[in-house]
């Protein structure tokens, strides 16, 4: 119980660490929103040639758009978060100023993520949804109980970011340089989650293979929930998804955790 | 009395004699036994070859930390130091050896023995870089389960002696070094801890800010009785802190004792650096001998327990003498010469390898 209070404490201490970035947070708003308008005008092109395109209509694929750049940011799926910080740390040796806490590195981790994604939630996804909604015909709901569920996946959708990041952090202790690695990832992030394309609008193949992987939980499942393409019981099975795919990777993350630290070749004599 | 205390166990130290042997003690707080601990290492050897080598970074290390000393331990760079803290802490496991913190095997219970320990790098921070100092302490004491009365109790002790009561707000950004350094101090003392491992926490700073965590540290040792571990490079530390010292090097414990004691065993030297009117061939005096000429100025070694005042003398009248300096001998040179006496030549790699098959 009282260790579940430090981990808040430690999301809290992330949350407002964040919130000292503000100039980082002005531009992020303001990149985020800039590439809706772009995607958006692409998006109005395609959906007028292809009406009903992956099953959306065109507030609904605007709406993607937007979700998604409200996404962006609190997903770290281009990188931004906790793992270059990470993967900084195993380089250089600080990783072991950590092992000496007496805390759990994975959970130590996971609430400095948690708590950087709540304010980039706030920070840097609220505007440009307000933005897109402003200037563009968006499908959002008006059902409390959608927004809830919506809540529910992006929770877990966030919960699966952490844990493909996590992943590819640790691989810094084999690899020394994570660069490689990170492009690799804020790719396959991009292109899998949903946000360069709705993965509905892939061939059938393709498509269907994209919504099987763990990146769909970070936008096309959260998305899909808030335009209610699952109705009823539905809604609340499609969570299994994210919530299935988190616990796999968490626990997959904790096996290379122990792996990791048992190899620990800390730099400096 | 002190003397070498090689690898298979001579001890040094006055009084600390009868202490070793036994393992579970009342005040033996830190036991090493034949502690060891083995890299492998790859290495490409041609284009396509690899050779794989051990590095025996702790070859077998034995010592006993009491409850409440303060020890240096000291080696150039390489020597097994940090491999051994790191060993300490828990976050590295031992080779072969073995190894109990208060009573508790480091390698098996690495977060109960955390609670227990405080850890201080001089070139890294424990701190929340861009929050304030207050912040960080916030979370130690929840990471330490730290009782609110003696957390508020603990911070204004370390606020009052490592004068931080204008930091706490301040982002720790925005700290100077030595600011930075006190406050890691602080957060490494809010939970009590029985024992202390410093590594160069002096490294950077200025004489003022090197005297303040000096004093705090002396302060900390004789009120509270934490058992301080002290590695370093800079012999003002030990000398100002430490009643024993320890020196590490390839991995093996070459010396444990009095810090005089470690003079006598580096059969140390000390030089006269003479500036002459002009270029001279070396200078040949009695009791000295000339270690190295550049252009009118030489260098004279001379036994450390000497006097210097007959040698200068004799130089003066001898020699067209302008100006003199007297350096003491510095603790890498005492290693150096000690490893070179003791078990073989000092120009080998800096720790030990010994090449195996693949």
């Amino acid at each position: 119980m009282r260790m579940s209070g430090l981990y808040r404490a430690v999301a809290g201490s992330s949350f407002r660490r964040y919130a000292t970035y503000r100039v980082a947070t002005a531009a992020g708003v303001f990149t985020n929103t800039v590439f809706g308008f772009f995607m958006s005008y692409t998006f109005i092109a395609l959906w007028d040639q292809r009406p009903g395109l992956g099953g959306y209509d065109q507030a609904q694929a605007l709406t993607f758009v937007w979700v998604g750049q409200g996404l962006l940011a609190a997903t770290a799926v281009m990188g931004g978060g906790f793992r270059e910080e990470l993967q900084e740390r195993i380089r250089t040796g600080e990783i072991s100023i950590d092992l000496y806490r007496p805390v759990d590195l994975q959970l130590w981790w996971l609430a400095v993520d948690l708590g950087r994604s709540a304010f980039q939630l706030l920070g840097r996804g609220i505007v440009p949804v307000v933005v897109g909604g402003l200037i563009f015909e968006l499908a959002l709901p008006t059902d409390p109980l959608r927004w809830l569920l919506f809540g529910c996946a992006l929770a877990l959708g966030l919960l699966v970011a952490f844990a493909l990041n996590y992943l590819v952090a640790l691989m810094a202790f084999w690899l020394m340089d994570g660069n490689g690695l990170n492009m690799v990832s804020n790719l396959l992030g991009m292109f899998c989650s949903g946000m360069v394309m709705p993965l509905t609008v892939f061939p059938e193949g393709l498509g269907t293979v994209l919504q099987w992987l763990p990146w769909a939980a970070l936008l096309q499942v959260p998305a899909d929930v808030l335009l209610g393409r699952y109705a009823g019981g539905g809604a609340f099975a499609v969570l299994l998804f994210p919530l299935l795919w988190a616990v796999a990777l968490l626990l997959l993350g904790r096996l290379v955790q122990a792996a990791a630290t048992r190899r620990v070749v800390v730099q400096g004599g | 009395m002190d003397g070498m205390a090689a690898s298979d166990g001579m001890d040094g130290t006055d009084g600390m004699d009868g202490t070793r042997g036994t393992v579970a003690g009342g005040d033996e707080l830190i036991v090493l036994e034949e502690l060891e601990k083995v890299f492998r290492v790859r290495r490409r050897a041609g284009r396509f070859r690899r050779t794989r080598s051990e590095v025996r970074a702790v070859n077998g290390i034995s010592f006993t930390v009491r409850r409440g000393e303060m020890v240096g331990y000291i080696g150039p760079n390489g020597a097994g130091k940090s491999t051994t803290i790191k060993m300490l802490t828990g976050i590295l496991t031992p080779s072969g050896g073995r190894l109990r913190v208060a009573g508790i095997d480091p390698q098996h219970e690495r977060t109960r023995l955390a609670r227990r320990i405080g850890v201080v790098f001089g070139q890294r921070t424990t701190l929340w870089w861009d929050l304030p100092l207050r912040d960080s302490y916030a979370l130690v004491r929840r990471m330490y389960r730290v009782p609110q009365a003696r957390f508020r109790e603990n911070l204004e002790r370390c606020v009052e002696l490592l004068d931080l009561a204008e930091l706490l707000e301040v982002p720790v950004r925005q700290l100077s070094l030595g600011q930075r350094m006190r406050g890691d101090i602080a957060a490494a003392l809010l939970h009590d801890p029985e024992v202390l491992y410093l590594d160069e926490p002096t490294i950077g700073l200025d004489v003022i800010s090197k005297a303040k965590v000096r004093s705090f540290l002396r302060e900390l040792n004789a009120e509270r009785g934490t058992t301080v571990l002290l590695t370093t490079h800079d012999l003002t530390d030990i000398e100002q802190l430490c009643r024993r010292v320890m020196v590490i090097d390839h991995g093996r414990l070459m010396y444990d004792g009095g810090l005089p004691g470690l003079y006598e065993a580096g059969a140390g030297e000390r030089q006269l650096v003479v500036d002459l009117e002009r270029e001279q061939p070396p200078i040949s005096v009695e009791g000295a001998r000339t270690v190295r000429v550049e252009g009118p100025r030489q260098w004279l070694a001379f036994p450390a327990k000497a006097s210097a005042a007959p040698l200068v003398a004799r130089v003066a009248a001898d020699y067209p003498l302008l100006d003199l300096s007297l350096r003491e001998p510095d603790i890498e040179d005492v290693i150096a010469r000690m490893y070179a006496s003791g078990d073989g030549g000092g120009d080998g790699p800096r720790a030990a390898e010994v090449p195996v098959a693949g």
